[in-house]
C-alpha cells in the first residue's frame, strides 16, 4: 500500500452516526453466523427511528431492533430464531398491532437472495423458478411474472433491493477496508454490493500482509466498504467461526423475554441503553461465560493464527 | 425384529419413520429440528452415504454433534463444502441437484401444498408463522419432498389451506400448465397417526401406512378431506430398540429435540 491510501477504520458510534439516518432502508445480514448484533445495538442506542430493515432471517437481533422502536417496516423471508422459536415482538405487532403495526414485505429465501443479487449487479429484476401456484405473489405485489423473451414459460421475477446501508460482521479486515470472512457467508457479499454504503464490523483489524497472504477470503474488497470497525465479540450471541461459538443458552433465554414486552424493554435497558459499547457488554456477560464460548482461547482464532504462522 | 416401546406420536417414532424414507437417496436438503434427528439416524442405519445439504450453504455435512440450527458451527467443521447461499439455492437446488427435501409445515392439503405463512385472515392473522424460508424453493425444485407433521387433525390437514406458501405441482399447473415444476412435490407426509403418500405427481395423498394401534377410520376422521386409502395399506414398522438407543444415547444426548 501507499501512504496516500486512506484508512476506513472508525469507531462504531461514529460509523452508525455517520451512515445510518432515520427513515433509511438498512440491511443487516449474516445467516445464523456473523450476525452484526453490536451494530444493531448501537443503532438502538442512538435512537434511530422509522427504519425499513431487510434481512433474510429476522431473528433475535431484529426482535430487539423492533422492540426498541427503531423499525417501521420489515423486508424478510423467514421470521423465527431457529431452534429458539418464535419472535414474539414481531408476532405481537403483526397479530395484534401491539404496540403498533409493523409493515411486512415478504419473500422466500431465494427471492431475497435474488433481490440482493439484482441490486448488486444493477439489474432491473432477477428471475427464479419459485412462486408458480403460490399465494405469495398475491400477498406481495413486488413478486411479478414476466414473459420469457426466448420462448420458455413465464417466470416470476423480483425487484432489486438497494439498501441505503448494509451492515455485516466478519472475522477480519485490513485498515483499507478489505474484509475477509469464512465459514457460512450467507448473503453478505450480495447485500454489501447492493448497499449504497457499507459498514463492516470485524473481530480484528489485521495488517495488510495477512489479507494479501490469502486473498480468496476477501469477500468484500475495500472499494465496496465505507467503514471498518473493530468490534471483538460483535456477533454474540451468534458466532464467529474460528473465534467463538454460538451462545445457544442465550437463544433459549430469549424466548421467555420475547414473550413479554416489558421484559424486552428491561433487557434493552440493561444490555443496550445502560452500556456504552460492546466491551462493556462482554464485561457484563462475564469472563466465565464468554471464555466458555471459546473466546480468547487457543481454539478461538485458530484459522488466523495458523495462517499467520504459515505465512510468516 | 426387536421393537421399542415408543408411542407413535413420539419424536423417536416420527424421526425413525422419517429416517427410513431416506434409504437409497443420495442428496438430502434438511431443515432443523426433527429432520436433523432423522438424517443423523439415517446416516447411522439405512443410508451411511447420504449427502446432507443445508440452506446455509453447506454440502456434505459431517457434524460431530447435534446441530442447533442450519447454520450451526458443527455443520461447518468437517463439511465437504461451504458455498454461498446464492450458489446453494441457485446451482445446487434450482440446478436440480437435490433428491429429497425434508420439511415441516403448519398445514398440508391433499396435493401436498404447504402453508408456513399464517393461520386465519391474511390481513389480521390469528397466528403469524415463520414464513416461506427456503420451502418455496425446495418444493418445486427438489426431486421429492418429505414432510413431518406433529399433529394429525383437520386443522393441520385441511380441505383448504389458509395460505399456500409452497405449492404442489397441481397448483403450479393450474396457474399455467407451462410452469410445471421439475420436482414431484410432496411424496410423503409422516404424522402421529399414519404415513401418507402421493405416488402420482398430480395426484392426491393417500393413506399408505397406519401406525400400530391406529385404524384407517381414525385417520380418515382426523383428515380434513375424504382421503383415499391405498390398496396395499399396511401397519407402520415401529422403531427398533437400536433406533431409539441411537437417538437417545448417541444423537440427541442433550435432549434438544427429544423430550
Amino acid at each position: 500500500m501507499t501512504a496516500t491510501q486512506a484508512t476506513k477504520v472508525m469507531d462504531l458510534s461514529t460509523a452508525i452516526a455517520t451512515h445510518v439516518e432515520d427513515g433509511m432502508t438498512v440491511a443487516l445480514e449474516g445467516f445464523g453466523h456473523l450476525i452484526p448484533f453490536a451494530a444493531a445495538h448501537e443503532i438502538i442506542r442512538q435512537g434511530r427511528r422509522d427504519l425499513t430493515v431487510c434481512r433474510m432471517t429476522p431473528d433475535i437481533m431484529y426482535d430487539q431492533l423492533i422492540g426498541a422502536g427503531c423499525v417501521s417496516k420489515l423486508v424478510a423471508s423467514f421470521f423465527a430464531s431457529g431452534s429458539a422459536g418464535s419472535l414474539h415482538e414481531v408476532r405481537r405487532r403483526v397479530e395484534r398491532a401491539d404496540p403498533e403495526p409493523l409493515e411486512i414485505e415478504e419473500y422466500s429465501h431465494y427471492g431475497m437472495l435474488c433481490r440482493y443479487e439484482a441490486g448488486a449487479a444493477n439489474l432491473p429484476f432477477f428471475p427464479l423458478r419459485s412462486y408458480a401456484g403460490s399465494d405469495l405473489p398475491k400477498l406481495n405485489p413486488n413478486i411479478r411474472k414476466v414473459e420469457d423473451p426466448f420462448g420458455g414459460p413465464d417466470i416470476y421475477v423480483v425487484p432489486p433491493l438497494k439498501p441505503d446501508v448494509t451492515i455485516v460482521h466478519a472475522q477480519r479486515a485490513d485498515r483499507l477496508g478489505n474484509v475477509q470472512m469464512w465459514g457460512i457467508t450467507g448473503a453478505q457479499q450480495e447485500a454489501a454490493y447492493a448497499g449504497k454504503r457499507v459498514i463492516a464490523t470485524v473481530e480484528e483489524i489485521v495488517d495488510e500482509h495477512v489479507v494479501r497472504s490469502d486473498p480468496n477470503r476477501t469477500l468484500l474488497p475495500a472499494h465496496a466498504v465505507d467503514a471498518v470497525v473493530e468490534v471483538a465479540g460483535g456477533a454474540h450471541p451468534s458466532y464467529t467461526h474460528d473465534h467463538y461459538v454460538r451462545d445457544n443458552d442465550f437463544y433459549r433465554e430469549w424466548e421467555p423475554i420475547s414473550k413479554d414486552r416489558e421484559a424486552v424493554l428491561a433487557w434493552l435497558d440493561a444490555w443496550v441503553h445502560g452500556l456504552p459499547d460492546r466491551a462493556a457488554y462482554l464485561a457484563k456477560l462475564g469472563h466465565e461465560r464468554w471464555s466458555a464460548l471459546g473466546a480468547g482461547t487457543s481454539t478461538g482464532a485458530t484459522g488466523a493464527t495458523d495462517l499467520e504462522a504459515a505465512t510468516a | 425384529m426387536n421393537h421399542a416401546d415408543v408411542a407413535p406420536n413420539s419424536t423417536e417414532f416420527l424421526a425413525t419413520v422419517a429416517a427410513r424414507q431416506l434409504a437409497g437417496k443420495r442428496r438430502v436438503f434438511a431443515g432443523v429440528g426433527l429432520p436433523t434427528l432423522a438424517v443423523d439416524l439415517a446416516m447411522r442405519t439405512v443410508n451411511p452415504s447420504v449427502e446432507l445439504v443445508y440452506e446455509s450453504g453447506i454440502c456434505g455435512a459431517h457434524p460431530d454433534g447435534l446441530a442447533e440450527g442450519i447454520a450451526d458451527s458443527v455443520l461447518v467443521t468437517g463439511a465437504e463444502a461451504v458455498l454461498s447461499m446464492h450458489a446453494l439455492f441457485g446451482y445446487v437446488l434450482q440446478g436440480g441437484n437435490v433428491d429429497v427435501g425434508f420439511l415441516g409445515a403448519a398445514q398440508v392439503d391433499r396435493w401436498g401444498s404447504l402453508n408456513t405463512t399464517l393461520i386465519g385472515d391474511w390481513a389480521k392473522p390469528t397466528v403469524r408463522l415463520p414464513g416461506a424460508g427456503g420451502a418455496a424453493e425446495i418444493v418445486p425444485n427438489a426431486g421429492e419432498c418429505i414432510v413431518v407433521l406433529r399433529r394429525h387433525d383437520p386443522g393441520a390437514l385441511p380441505a383448504k389451506l389458509d395460505f399456500c406458501t409452497s405449492p404442489s405441482p397441481v397448483r403450479a399447473r393450474e396457474e399455467d400448465p407451462r410452469m410445471e415444476p421439475p420436482g414431484h412435490g410432496v411424496s410423503t407426509v409422516i404424522t402421529p397417526l399414519a404415513v401418507l403418500r402421493r405416488p402420482d405427481k398430480f395426484g392426491e395423498l393417500e393413506v399408505s401406512e397406519v401406525h400400530p394401534g391406529v385404524t384407517v377410520d381414525q385417520v380418515r376422521a382426523a383428515t380434513g378431506w375424504d382421503i383415499a386409502i391405498a390398496d396395499d395399506v399396511c401397519v407402520t414398522e415401529p422403531p427398533t430398540v437400536e433406533d431409539v438407543r441411537l437417538l437417545r444415547d448417541e444423537i440427541d444426548t442433550v435432549r434438544l429435540y427429544l423430550r
